[in-house]
This record gives C-alpha cells, sequence and structure tokens, in this order.
C-alpha cells in the first residue's frame, strides 16, 4: 500500500472516532503526509480539529540514525518495537510523553 | 564515496580560505508559538535593521511562509549570506475556540484556524526547498512532543543538517538540560529571542551549521 493510500485509511478510521494503536511507527514522508492531510481535513470537515498523535519506542525516538544503524528490516518495517497511538483531537485532549512512559488523556462527556 | 569525501574536503578547504557563502536558504521550523518569528525578527534586526514578521501571545501569529532575502551575517572575519525562511508552527490539530480564548471573536478565530492550517501545509512543502533548518523550540515547554520529532525525523530523511535553538531562557520554567537530553545528536543553543540572549553563540553555531550545507 502506498503512502497516500496507508494514510487516507487511517484517516478514514479516526474519522469514525476511533483511537488506532500501529506496531511500529510510520516512516518520515508517511507522518508528515498525515499532518497535510490531517490539516486540509480541518479545513473541510465541520468539527473535526485535528490528531493527537504520539510514539513510543524502545529506541530513541529522536533520531532516525539508530534505525538504519540497526539494519535494513527497521527501515523496512519502521521500528517493531515501537507503537504509535493516533487519534481524533475531539477525544483525546492530551497525550503527555516523556522517553520511557506514555499517558493518554481523554476528554470527559 | 570518494568523490564525496574529495568534494566535502574541498568544500572545507574553500570556506576556511575564502569564510563566504551565498544564499544559503535557512528555514526556521518548530510548533506554534515557540519564538521562530521572534528569532528570525531579532536575526534581520541585527544585521539588517528590520522586523521580519509579527509576533504575538496567539499561537499560529505566522500563518503563511515569510522569506528575508539576502540577509548578511559577519562571525570572526567571515561572512553568510541568508535567505531566512520564517513558517508557519507545525501542528497536528488547530481548534478555533482555543483562539477565541485569547479575546478573537468567532469568525476572527474560524478565519485565523483556517489559515492557520494551509500555513502548516504550505511549512511542510518548504522542507523540499531548505539547505539548513533551525528547529526553534520552547525551552520551558515538555521538548519530547510528537511534532518535535516528527519535524526532526523528516530533516534528517532529508539530509537537511539541524540545531535547535531552545528559546525563551529568560523565563524561570527553562530548562535547557531537558531539550538537550531530548536531543542529544544535535547541538542545542539556549537563547532568548527577545532579550537577544546569547546571540553571538547562535551565530557561531548557524556558521558551524552552514560548513554542512
Amino acid at each position: 500500500m502506498g503512502c497516500a493510500e496507508r494514510i487516507k485509511k487511517l484517516l478514514k478510521i479516526i474519522m469514525t472516532n476511533k483511537v488506532i494503536l500501529l506496531q511500529g511507527r510510520l516512516k518520515a514522508e508517511e507522518e508528515v503526509r498525515l499532518i497535510e492531510d490531517t490539516m486540509v481535513m480541518i479545513g473541510h470537515v465541520k468539527g473535526f480539529k485535528g490528531i493527537e498523535l504520539a510514539v513510543l519506542s524502545s529506541k530513541k525516538d529522536t533520531s532516525f540514525i539508530p534505525m538504519i544503524r540497526s539494519g535494513i528490516a527497521n527501515l523496512l518495517v519502521g521500528d517493531r518495537d515501537a507503537v504509535t497511538v493516533i487519534g481524533p483531537a475531539s477525544i483525546i485532549k492530551d497525550i503527555k510523553k516523556d522517553p520511557s512512559k506514555m499517558e493518554l488523556f481523554f476528554k470527559g462527556k | 564515496m570518494v568523490i564525496k569525501l574529495i568534494t566535502d574536503f574541498v568544500k572545507r578547504v574553500l570556506w576556511d580560505i575564502f569564510g563566504t557563502k551565498k544564499n544559503i536558504k535557512l528555514g526556521f521550523y518548530g510548533p506554534p508559538n515557540a519564538g521562530k518569528t521572534s528569532l528570525a525578527n531579532r536575526i534581520c534586526q541585527d544585521w539588517i535593521g528590520e522586523d521580519m514578521g509579527k509576533v504575538s501571545k496567539i499561537p499560529h501569529e505566522t500563518r503563511e511562509v515569510k522569506i528575508k532575502e539576502k540577509v548578511d551575517v559577519k562571525q570572526k572575519g567571515k561572512k553568510l549570506t541568508f535567505k531566512i525562511i520564517d513558517t508557519p508552527g507545525i501542528a497536528t490539530k488547530i481548534d478555533y475556540e482555543d483562539f477565541m480564548k485569547f479575546g478573537l471573536s468567532r469568525k476572527e478565530s474560524k478565519n485565523r484556524a483556517k489559515e492557520a492550517t494551509k500555513g502548516v501545509i504550505e511549512a511542510i512543502k518548504w522542507l523540499d526547498d531548505v539547505d539548513a533548518v533551525v528547529v526553534v523550540l520552547d525551552s520551558t515547554q515538555n521538548p519530547f512532543s510528537q511534532v518535535n520529532i516528527t519535524i526532526i525525523g523528516n530533516l534528517v530523511a532529508r539530509k537537511i543538517p539541524v540545531i535547535i535553538a531552545a528559546n525563551k531562557v529568560d523565563l524561570e520554567r527553562s530548562n535547557i538540560k531537558r531539550v538537550e537530553s531530548a536531543f542529544p545528536e544535535y547541538e542545542v543553543v539556549g537563547i532568548s529571542a527577545k532579550e537577544g540572549t546569547n546571540m553571538d553563540d547562535f551565530y557561531s553555531s548557524v556558521f558551524k551549521l552552514a560548513r554542512k550545507v
């Protein structure tokens, strides 16, 4: 599945007010495509305010260099040790992250 | 690989001899309200005596990419010429109701939100057109946000050299060490764009960054 299609699929699920948990992480170009497409949808879909996105990884999040060093497998599947959380901002109030843990704060009714 | 090594070596030698570079496209990226425009204004005031854009406490004040051509910066006998590219803050969500909390009307807030979304898209597109980037972060905020990581990750993937300006060191809650520990592989310079604190170190870092272009 190409980048655009994958992002389209993810956003379609998010638009149904679901939170997605992915094993692994999106590639760099997928992350920016997700942000771009999210911005387009904010402008066009009534009530849609955007998304919350966070990645928790056992490796350092801050650089792709560890991914490259650990081999081609990681480049292909995008760091299988990571967990990516994506959800609509209407449900997720905040995702607080430090290197070792992630907390999701949901909006109360 | 060998040719690249030789080319890089020749570039460094020429840089050391002549110390000039023409029109480096220097982008300012980061989350909203980190102080990108404040820093761009500080640089422009220091070297050309004028501001680049409007600043405000309301997020997403910069909603389109602003450019200032031919800004000459001098440091220790060397000169760099920049094209400064100030970009809108990158975010994954924009809620017009947040702007209303700052006193804007519903209509103004909705317009601002609409412009802000276009600005984010424009900022992302400009990633293809910069030579080097200063990522401006608010040193009083948690640096581990996914937006920060996404921005830096994309710059790395595109092989664009990066430094991190940890802004707002004048504020009590500033924590440079936290920014440094979040991004240990990058040079982090603590500054206050508003007060002009540590700008000499910042310019030195930018000169080092320019050598990688």
